[in-house]
């Protein structure tokens, strides 16, 4: 029989920065907040010092901070027609658990998006008309505009302590930074990172070819930094052992570092590790949640009641969480009816090595987690598509995280995969090789969706997610287009050997790309293409709130977390200032 | 073969091996010889004919030069030996949850086989191979060695209901981890491997280095082993 326990106000499933930030937020406005978090609990010290951290073995190869796999594993197909099986290992993509959850293991890439992407559709369709897209795609406005969205993307900028230049400082262009970028109330709190030589030999080639190289905005911190909630930053030192990795230094921004020390503060706030959520449980109407049910480590199932239930536990977690619930209808991607699982998408992630030779020096393994100099010519709608068949783009980055060796150690094309030719060339090219990295759009498209597995089950007997996703022609398109032209910037840069090596399909589940796993759960004005309203409130249970990349309609080039703050800060608002003074539909 | 080449072979391979000899005395960190590797074999998991051909094996994928060790040198098998034995080669990093079907590429790993059993299993059937024309893996001449890993490679062979690309990229990928890992971990020895890339291990801090552009950067790499001795972060101030 579970045990019922005490009700509180908030049950917040999932600790990572949604989770702890929307946590303080209400913990400090007098409620009850109870953290639910399936994993361990972890602090900067001692789980992440070194040198013990710097194992690549057991953090970058056998993935020791991610989600326990023999437990909670996913299946897989590229198409509905397909069957899906488990992924039976963590290689595409890495989701994280623990406390602090994918913030831990990030690598700090902060990146805000374009006002022209919270409202996709309406401005592709005036700029370029109907005919540009693909009849199989899918894309769609927010709901939200980048406007509202402005100041929460500075609170959390300065949460972070974000390290960057200005490029566009209300309206005026500014030197130094990204002229393309969205408009911005003020500067970043701390000056960029330190440029790496492979970025240097970009920046010059780039702005020979007339490009606006910059350096990556970064939430490594520069300098000791002390944040709005008075916790302090130190500098990064460059370690090469980010993403993957927790930070022994106090430098990378991550719940440990910028939030959880206040919120575990509040008696208002209980944090409960090793607690999995088993389901959102709903009174007899199916309209409102009445808490959640979870089991501990010892197998005991509880039953924890609510008023309002948040649910922050990864975009892919999300969207389980509700099928498990049964919150909003299912997407069938035939049919078209139904919500939840809708518009999944993904990055369209490309490469571009570039042999320079064995007498530049580049040493690689000197790296931040968002080390970089990248160029925005080509990112999502910051070009003219009119001629081109597609929409959608990649920013285009040359830089290092890191260059361990188990992961990198690249070699020419022609080289053998093993032998003697194969170790002269590693030998050969490994302090001399840069690789670009391009970070594409994901065109939401009808076929591409999650739902429930039919065979295959977790440890607690629930359904694993089936996801079915594979690359839209439209995307193949846009990388072939925007890989090619970092490859005449690499030529440039006077590489020796350049491989200009464009994303092409099918998406594969066996080698590491990224993960921006966006939708699902999106956001939007329509219920009949959303599950949240622009508040990220449940349309069909209004005292749920998801929020997560899960919300996004559509992927953008950029990286997902900073535009995911701006939506955690804007939730936290509307809860405070709305909701809780009238709880009920926001919309 | 005629006498010629062979005899031209022969000096060739005298010469390198005192190059290698002379070498690795003034480096003073001579790779270990086979015979005296076998003193520090690990025996965890490995039997002694998967040794063998793992030992000969390895050594292809990748061999010794005149100046680096290959992998047999570095404590691969080693790796191999102890990451069997352990969690990894248990299954218990993996989804093992049925029903097992046949995938697609893309759909990765699908057999009903622990590491531990695949690597059992396939080098049983290897073994077995040999064995029936009197021969073994480990006394091919090394042409006729990469001849046979090709052929695993392609994925020709059926190793006892493991294709034999899955085994290989296996063998290839767990040759790479104990080649370049941490040598905690039994393979890297004397962290040769990464002194042959120039990686500096666990090593990491490089605040005034890193816009030192092009810098030639020599440091003796440090392994976790090595302890916490060269820097370490106390409390910090993130958890005031």
């Amino acid at each position: 029989m579970p045990q019922t326990l005490k009700e509180v106000d908030v049950v917040v499933i999932g600790v990572g920065f949604a989770g702890s930030i929307l946590a303080k937020e209400l913990a400090a406005s007098g409620l009850k907040v109870v953290g639910l978090e399936r994993g361990h609990s972890r602090h900067s010290v001692p789980d992440f010092q070194a040198p013990a951290i710097h194992d690549e073995l057991k953090y970058s190869i056998r993935k020791g901070m991610m989600q326990d796999v023999t437990r909670e594993a996913m299946t897989f197909r590229n198409h509905y027609r397909e069957v899906a099986l488990p992924m039976r290992q963590w290689e595409a993509f890495l989701p994280g658990t623990g406390l602090g959850g994918c913030g831990v293991h990030w690598n700090g890439q902060s990146w805000r998006y374009h006002e022209e992407e919270f409202i996709y559709k309406t401005h592709i369709e005036q700029r370029y008309g109907k005919k540009i897209l693909d009849p199989d795609l899918r894309i769609q406005d927010w709901g939200v505009t980048y406007q509202e969205l402005e100041p929460y993307y500075d609170r959390f900028e300065y949460l972070l302590g974000v390290c960057g230049k200005a490029g566009n400082l209300n309206g005026k262009i500014e030197a130094g930074g990204n002229p393309l970028e969205a408009p911005r109330s003020r500067e970043y709190p701390n000056p960029p990172m330190k440029e790496q030589y492979s970025g240097a030999l970009f920046r010059k080639a780039a702005s020979e070819l007339g490009y606006h190289p910059f350096l990556q905005p970064s939430a490594n911190s520069t300098r000791p930094y002390t944040n709005p909630e008075g916790l302090t930053l130190n500098p990064c030192v460059y370690c090469g052992f980010c993403e993957r990795y927790g930070c022994e230094h106090f430098a990378k921004a991550s719940p440990q570092t910028v939030i959880l020390p206040v919120l575990m503060k509040n008696p208002n706030f209980e944090l409960r590790t090793e607690s999995q959520v088993l389901r959102i449980n709903l009174d007899s109407t199916g309209k409102k949640a009445t808490g959640v049910s979870y089991m501990d480590a010892h197998g005991r199932e509880f039953e924890q009641p609510a008023s309002l239930v948040l649910l922050t536990a990864f975009a892919l977690n999300d969207v389980r969480m509700l099928l498990l619930s049964g919150i909003g209808k299912p997407y069938e991607p035939t049919t078209e009816t139904g919500v939840v699982g809708r518009n999944y998408a993904y990055q369209t992630q490309s490469y571009v090595p570039t042999f320079l030779g064995e007498d530049v020096h580049l040493n690689s393994y000197m790296a931040g987690g968002a080390s970089g100099t990248v160029i925005d010519d080509f990112s999502v709608d910051n070009f003219d598509h009119s001629s081109l068949g597609f929409i959608g783009g990649c920013y285009v980055l040359c830089g290092s995280t890191n260059a361990r060796p188990v992961e990198f150690h690249p070699t020419p094309p022609g080289t053998p995969r093993w032998g003697r030719k194969w170790k002269d060339a590693v030998r050969q090219h490994y302090n001399h090789t840069a690789i670009f990295n391009l970070s594409g759009t994901s065109t939401s498209m009808r076929g591409n969706y999650l739902d429930l597995d039919p065979t295959y089950r977790d440890a607690w007997g629930l359904p694993l997610l089936r996801i079915t996703f594979d690359f839209p022609d439209n995307d193949v398109r846009m990388s072939r287009f925007v890989t090619h032209k970092a490859s005449e910037i690499a030529r440039q840069m006077g590489a020796k050997i350049v491989v200009d090596s464009p994303r092409t399909g099918p998406f594969t589940t066996t080698s590491y790309q990224s993960t921006h796993n966006t939708g699902g759960a999106v956001i939007g004005a329509d219920p009949s293409t959303s599950v949240v309203n622009r508040y990220c409130q449940s349309w069909d249970v209004p005292n749920v709130f998801v929020v997560g990349a899960c919300n996004y309609p559509q992927n953008s080039s950029y990286n997902p977390t900073l535009t995911l703050g701006a939506l955690i800060y804007w939730t936290a608002d509307a809860l405070k200032t709305r909701y809780l003074k009238r709880p009920g539909p926001l919309v | 073969m005629s006498d010629g080449p062979s005899s031209n072979s022969r000096r060739n391979f005298l010469r390198s091996s005192l190059v290698l000899i002379s070498t690795a005395t003034l480096a003073g960190e001579a790779p270990a010889l086979l015979g005296s590797a076998r003193a520090e074999e690990t025996r965890r998991f490995l039997n002694e004919s998967e040794r063998r051909f793992l030992l000969a094996a390895v050594d292809r994928l990748i061999p010794a030069d005149e100046r680096w060790p290959g992998a047999a040198e570095a404590g691969v098998v080693n790796y191999i030996d102890l990451q069997m034995a352990g969690a990894w080669g248990g299954g218990e990093m993996l989804y093992r949850h049925g029903p097992f079907r046949k995938g697609t590429p893309t759909q990765g790993y699908q057999l009903e086989y622990t590491p531990a059993e695949l690597f059992r299993r396939s080098i049983l059937a290897i073994n077995a191979h040999f064995a029936s024309q009197a021969k073994s893996f480990d006394q091919l001449p090394s042409e006729e060695k990469d001849a046979y890993l090709s052929s695993l490679e392609k994925g020709d062979i059926d190793l006892d209901g493991v294709p034999s690309n899955t085994f290989f990229d296996f063998l290839l990928q767990h040759t790479v981890e104990g080649f370049f890992s941490d040598p905690i971990y039994g393979g890297n020895k004397n962290k040769l491997a990464w002194k042959m890339i120039g990686f500096p291990g666990a090593y990491a801090d490089y605040h005034d280095l890193i816009d030192k552009h092009g810098v030639e950067f020599h440091r003796e790499p440090l392994s976790i082993a090595d302890g916490p001795g060269y820097h370490s972060m106390n409390s910090g101030t993130g958890g005031k």
